[in-house]
């Protein structure tokens, strides 16, 4: 008894730390006074500069227009990539693949942004929105790969052979078996891809020039002017962004389980049956 | 269908060649010209006679080794109570969702936290200790990374202590392990795959950290990281950052030899013991 006790306690401790600073945050986003220190009262004003704020609405804007054409253009790359490297015969090649596949999943930010900054100058190409969305595509492509691929291998080949013998053209092989197949893996591949982009920090840091910004980049910027409950605004309003994809991501997920759980259970019946 | 498909995967192609290669090769070659894009071994002489870049690695590996150490420490025994807990994967959610906000604002929290007059100072006021400078030094950068990395050491060992078959924690207890043997014999040999990937997950972040360094160590803790940003947007020599670069490589390297070969061969010893 004593030891549930402990645990729990533990794990208690654990989430107020894991929490502290953001709930800090956020109850400070409501403070009339100008710093994090004393709570004089409460007030919207924060939220009001925020919202009236035309740079920062600017800024917003561009990084989820970032993150939403990287997040698209790396989930297509990314999906034709995993299915590329199932497609291979050999494990050596499909192994070697996945090794460079991997390199960017496990390098440092820095690298990735000093790198990418010495090849964006290398073939001449402006620092600016292009440059942070290649980069960003770039960086979201492997997490995709590695989240479609299992999908892909556990796509039965018998279901393809039985669609090409019933006369599917492999365009309506891929459109109307494949895709529907690995589509869970697809949508967590998105997904993953996007929180990437909207959270970097360091590569785009690196590879932003001076008229672009985003989020992070600016945050960082005003962070190290000293502190401004404008930011505090922020990070309550994107506080309550980020639980909002959380919670959603937690149900399709659980909604693709369990649709699987019931394909399985279907099929375990229709065995029996026969 | 095999030209089709060849066909599709032309741009996964270039994304390898354009951003996996080229960049690789790209920045081996910037670490071995000059200023005046001259082909030279100087920067890595430079690298390997001056004490002060030697001095700066040394301490880098030192933090990451400290914050993987300390986060480790925390993050075993909450991964472990956590696999006990009903509800897992709301529990699982909320140790994730901290890691879906953005790593500059939860920085900045801590500005706002540890700051001179911030609670923390308060806190120690009211208990009679005084302010103390906590904000700008060693510790607070130690603090928040840390914090920072606390996720993603429980994820990985969680995720290996589920899988652990709970047969064989019955039967050491049957055999009369007292708690303490099930888990120095038992337990930990059999999750340590998940202390590896967290390591893994962890320890090279650490070494790269250069916003940490810039907005709570002040600029006292000079990690890799920090070196290579200060050596290609402030100082603009980007083949002595290239180079620290090359050197960052080669330590991730090490570490993944160290912390991934022993792994794959667990995995096909356990896949042949479940046929």
């Amino acid at each position: 008894m004593k030891k549930i006790k402990f645990s729990s306690v533990y794990l208690v401790l654990v989430f107020i730390i894991l929490y502290i600073p953001i709930f800090y945050l956020i109850f400070y986003s409501f403070n009339q006074g100008g710093n994090m220190n004393h709570f004089t009262g409460f007030t919207w004003a924060h939220y009001q500069e925020l919202f009236s704020d035309k740079r920062m609405l600017v800024i917003v804007l561009d990084t989820f227009l970032i993150a939403i054409l990287s997040s698209l253009f790396a989930t297509i790359i990314g999906t034709f990539g995993a299915l590329g490297i199932a497609g291979r015969k050999s494990q050596r090649t499909k192994s070697a693949l996945l090794t460079l596949n991997n390199v960017l999943m496990v390098s440092p930010d820095v690298i990735i942004g000093a790198s990418f900054l010495i090849l964006f100058s290398a073939l001449g190409i402006g620092l600016g929105f292009g440059s942070v969305l290649l980069s960003h595509i770039a960086f979201s492509i492997p997490i995709v790969v590695l989240l479609v691929l299992p999908k892909v291998n556990e796509l039965d080949p018998a279901l393809l052979n039985a669609a090409q013998d019933l006369g599917a053209t492999n365009w309506q092989t891929f459109s109307r078996v494949i895709v529907p197949y690995i589509t869970p893996g697809i949508f967590s591949g998105f997904f993953m891809a996007f929180t990437y982009s909207l959270d970097d920090f360091a590569v785009t840091f690196f590879v932003t020039g001076n008229g672009f910004t985003t989020l992070s980049v600016e945050i960082y910027s005003r962070a190290r002017q000293g502190i401004s409950l404008e930011i505090n605004a922020l990070s309550a309003v994107m506080f309550l962004f980020s639980l909002l994809l959380v919670v959603g991501y937690y149900f399709v997920n659980r909604y693709s389980h369990s649709r699987r759980q019931k394909q399985r259970r279907h099929a375990k019946s229709e065995v029996t049956l026969s | 269908m095999k030209q089709s498909k060849r066909f599709f995967m032309i741009p996964y192609f270039i994304w390898i060649g354009l951003f996996v290669i080229a960049p690789l090769v790209l920045i081996l070659y910037q670490s071995l010209t000059n200023t005046q894009h001259q082909f030279t071994l100087q920067n890595y002489a430079t690298y390997g006679t001056s004490t002060t870049y030697l001095h700066m690695s040394l301490n880098s590996l030192w933090y990451a080794f400290l914050i993987t150490a300390i986060t480790l420490l925390i993050s075993y025994p909450a991964a472990y109570f956590l696999s006990k807990l009903k509800h897992q994967q709301l529990w699982l959610l909320l140790i994730i969702l901290p890691t879906w906000i953005n790593l500059l604002l939860k920085a900045y929290a801590f500005i706002g936290l540890l700051s001179r007059t911030g609670s923390v100072n308060q806190f120690l006021t009211f208990v009679g200790i005084g302010p103390q400078q906590l904000l700008f030094s060693d510790a607070s950068f130690l603090l928040v990374a840390t914090y920072i990395e606390i996720p993603f050491m429980i994820l990985p060992i969680y995720n290996a202590i589920v899988e652990l078959n709970p047969a064989l924690i019955n039967a050491s207890r049957d055999l009369g392990a007292t708690n303490w043997q099930t888990f120095r014999r038992v337990i930990f040999p059999l999750t340590i795959s998940g202390v590896k990937a967290g390591v893994q997950a962890v320890f090279i972040p650490s070494l790269s950290l250069f916003m940490l360094t810039r907005l709570i160590g002040g600029n006292r803790v000079i990690t890799l990281g920090t070196a290579i940003e200060e050596h290609f947007m402030t100082t603009m020599n980007w083949g002595m950052g290239s180079t620290i670069g090359v050197v960052l490589i080669v330590m991730m390297f090490i570490i993944m030899a160290l912390t991934n070969d022993r792994r794959k061969k667990r995995r096909e010893v356990n896949d042949d013991e479940e046929n």
